[in-house]
């Protein structure tokens, strides 16, 4: 293909591959619920089979954030600070390395959760993706902030977003500590390591949440002059 | 005068292989943006390039080619001596050519007026001495080398801020856009028509009245504006639309603003570059016929000649540049590659006019360069533009090495 150097000044966009980056994150957090639906249903190989979806999902993340890493040299001239964006990228990637844990570590020890806790937990799951869905939609609008050249109602319209996210985390704090009251309750009725690993897992699930307020933090940062 | 028609046939050949270069890459370059924007279709480009570019080198043409041939060195000191100007000029064709060859295809980015100017400095200088430079002209042009892409980066910068301000960051984009889309339109009417008609007038001689240039000036203004309306009044009639299909719509408009744009960027680029060329041809078929460097009526011609490398460098080889360049530019949407080429086209025509030869590629690279500041494109190269301006400093002693080398040759073979 014939390139002139005026062609070559345009360097690649690192906005699109970092929405994409995100929305494969998240695809990999959401799989955590059909994952403990099946973990409460004890289907093993099915469980299996989602676990190695995430895992899948979280190498191709993985790959994302390599590619655009390789693709953002120092001598490109950004809209936005360039670390910023490596910043948001690696918290971004935080994200789906919990979710694989997570699964792993319940797929691992093939672990049942207490039927005192299985509702309170998938409620509290369910929440915590949304904090991860909320931090996609946020991230979602970057081509559009873009477009606006990063200025007037656009950063309005994201700045709510982001404000949306640590009301779902604070939500989702609460939650974690109903939760860690009912397994404090039953802790002597449970063999002790089981224990130990299901407050683990609540731990790590609350820190899916925390990751999604950080990837809002990260984007504000982003966005400030 | 000896070996009068051969210097006049290889003048023709050298010239015609470096129009023939601004056709191949240069030109590509120049309508990268209205293509990166997919502004306009292949065809549309090609036929945009034509047109404009002829009518921008025979219209705006003279003064920059005047400037080549006679406004650098000083031609009267060489009365009683035309031979050795004739040696300059060909040295001067022969190394712009062989430069601009040897780096296109390095692919270095190199800018025929730095390889021309740079030439005729050096030949100038060391061959005729340098009391042949006329100092002054020098010191403006390489003043607005710097200057060009500064104005056009400034004016890019104030246009896209003035578009973010006005129509992108506003809570309802597209009605603030039917709004103001009317009035960027009337701006690339205003400049496109003091452009073209303008110079139109002023080539042909022709004497009007200010009224009657104004209402020239004015009908131009609304053809423009009246083709530009029936382009977009498919996006008049959308109204509450979701805000991302909104810019979309946005996006369209300026496409259309681009396509009357790159019309004004390449008549730019004809003025300009292909002045560049055609002026030591002229040079040397003036000293030949009449032993002076002062004839007026065959510059027509010559420039005609310098279109023809044009066009069939455009068909032969930038056709395929210009293809591929709509994929390989995705990050300028047409709102920034409006702003960025309506600043540079106006810089270089501004400057053609007073018949100051700039680069108009590196205007351009100026004005994205502009749009980048205020957060309009994702992501550009600064290795990359800091080789092109790099290239420039370069250019101009190995053009005028080269150039210097073919003279002492041709010198030497032909006494």
């Amino acid at each position: 293909m014939p390139t002139t150097p005026f062609l070559n000044m345009f360097g690649r966009s690192p906005i699109r591959p970092l929405e994409a980056h995100m929305s494969k994150v998240h695809a990999c957090v959401k799989e955590l619920g059909p994952f403990f639906e099946a973990v409460l249903l004890q289907k093993w190989s099915e469980v299996e089979l989602i676990q190695q979806d995430i895992m899948r999902l979280e190498n191709e993340a993985d790959d994302l954030k390599r590619d655009l890493r390789l693709h953002l040299p120092k001598g490109l001239f950004l809209p936005v600070s360039r670390s910023d964006l490596l910043e948001l990228l690696a918290v971004q990637d935080r994200l789906a390395n919990r979710a694989k844990d997570i699964a792993g570590v319940v797929l691992g020890r093939k672990m049942v959760l207490p039927d005192a806790v299985a509702p309170s937990f998938i409620d509290f799951l369910r929440r915590c993706i949304e904090a991860s869905k909320q931090a996609n939609t946020a991230i979602n609008e970057l081509d559009e902030l873009l477009e606006t050249g990063f200025s007037g109602s656009e950063i309005k319209v994201v700045e709510s977003m982001i404000t949306e996210i640590p009301r779902i985390e604070r939500d989702t704090d609460d939650r974690q500590i109903k939760l860690r009251h009912i397994v404090f309750d039953l802790e002597n009725s449970l063999p002790p390591v089981n224990v130990m690993f299901l407050y683990k897992i609540i731990e790590w699930t609350g820190g899916l949440a925390d990751r999604a307020r950080e990837i809002g933090d990260r984007l504000q940062i982003l966005l400030a002059k | 005068m000896d070996h009068g028609i051969i210097f006049i046939i290889s003048a023709c050949c050298i010239g015609l292989w470096m129009t023939w270069g601004i056709g191949a890459n240069d030109l590509a370059n120049i309508m990268s943006t209205a293509m990166g924007s997919k502004a306009v279709s292949v065809k549309q480009a090609m036929i945009i390039a034509i047109i404009f570019e002829a009518a921008g080198a025979f219209l705006g043409g003279n003064e920059v080619s005047d400037t080549i041939r006679s406004g650098i060195i000083d031609v009267s000191q060489f009365a009683d001596k035309p031979q050795l100007l004739i040696y300059g000029m060909l040295s001067v064709l022969l190394a712009g050519a062989l430069w601009m060859t040897v780096t296109s295809y390095l692919g270095m980015p190199v800018s025929i007026t730095n390889a021309i100017v740079g030439a005729l400095v050096g030949v100038g200088a060391i061959m005729l001495g340098l009391h042949a430079i006329h100092w002054q002209t020098v010191g403006y042009i390489a003043i607005s080398w710097i200057s060009s892409p500064t104005i056009a980066g400034v004016t890019a910068y104030l246009l896209f801020i003035s578009i973010r301000r006005w129509i992108l960051g506003v809570d309802n984009p597209l009605t603030a856009a039917k709004r103001y889309v009317p009035i960027y339109l009337f701006l690339v009417g205003i400049v496109l028509a003091m452009m073209t008609t303008l110079k139109a007038v002023h080539h042909f001689h022709l004497i009007l009245g200010v009224i009657k240039t104004a209402a020239i000036l004015a009908g131009t203004v609304v053809v423009v504006m009246i083709v530009g309306f029936i382009a977009m009044r498919h996006v008049f009639s959308k109204v509450h639309l979701r805000r991302h299909t909104q810019f979309v719509y946005i996006e369209g408009m300026f496409s259309v603003l681009m396509a009357f744009t790159a019309c004004a960027m390449v008549f730019a680029h004809g003025s300009n570059d292909v002045a560049i060329a055609v002026g030591p041809v002229a040079g040397v078929i003036s000293l030949v016929e009449a032993g002076s460097a002062h004839h007026d009526g065959m510059l027509n011609g010559i420039m005609l000649f310098g279109c023809l490398g044009v066009v069939l460098g455009l068909f032969m080889y930038g056709r395929k540049v210009i293809e591929t360049v709509g994929g390989a530019i995705t990050t300028l949407t047409p709102s920034r590659a409006f702003a960025a080429t309506l600043a540079a086209a106006s810089t270089v025509v501004v400057s053609t006019s007073t018949g100051i030869p700039v680069s108009a590629t590196q205007t351009l690279v100026g004005a994205v360069f502009g749009v980048g500041l205020a957060r309009g494109i994702d992501a550009l190269n600064l290795t990359v533009i800091r080789n092109i301006f790099m290239s420039w400093i370069i250019t101009i002693p190995a053009a005028a090495g080269i150039a210097t080398l073919f003279f002492y040759l041709l010198r030497a073979v032909l006494g």
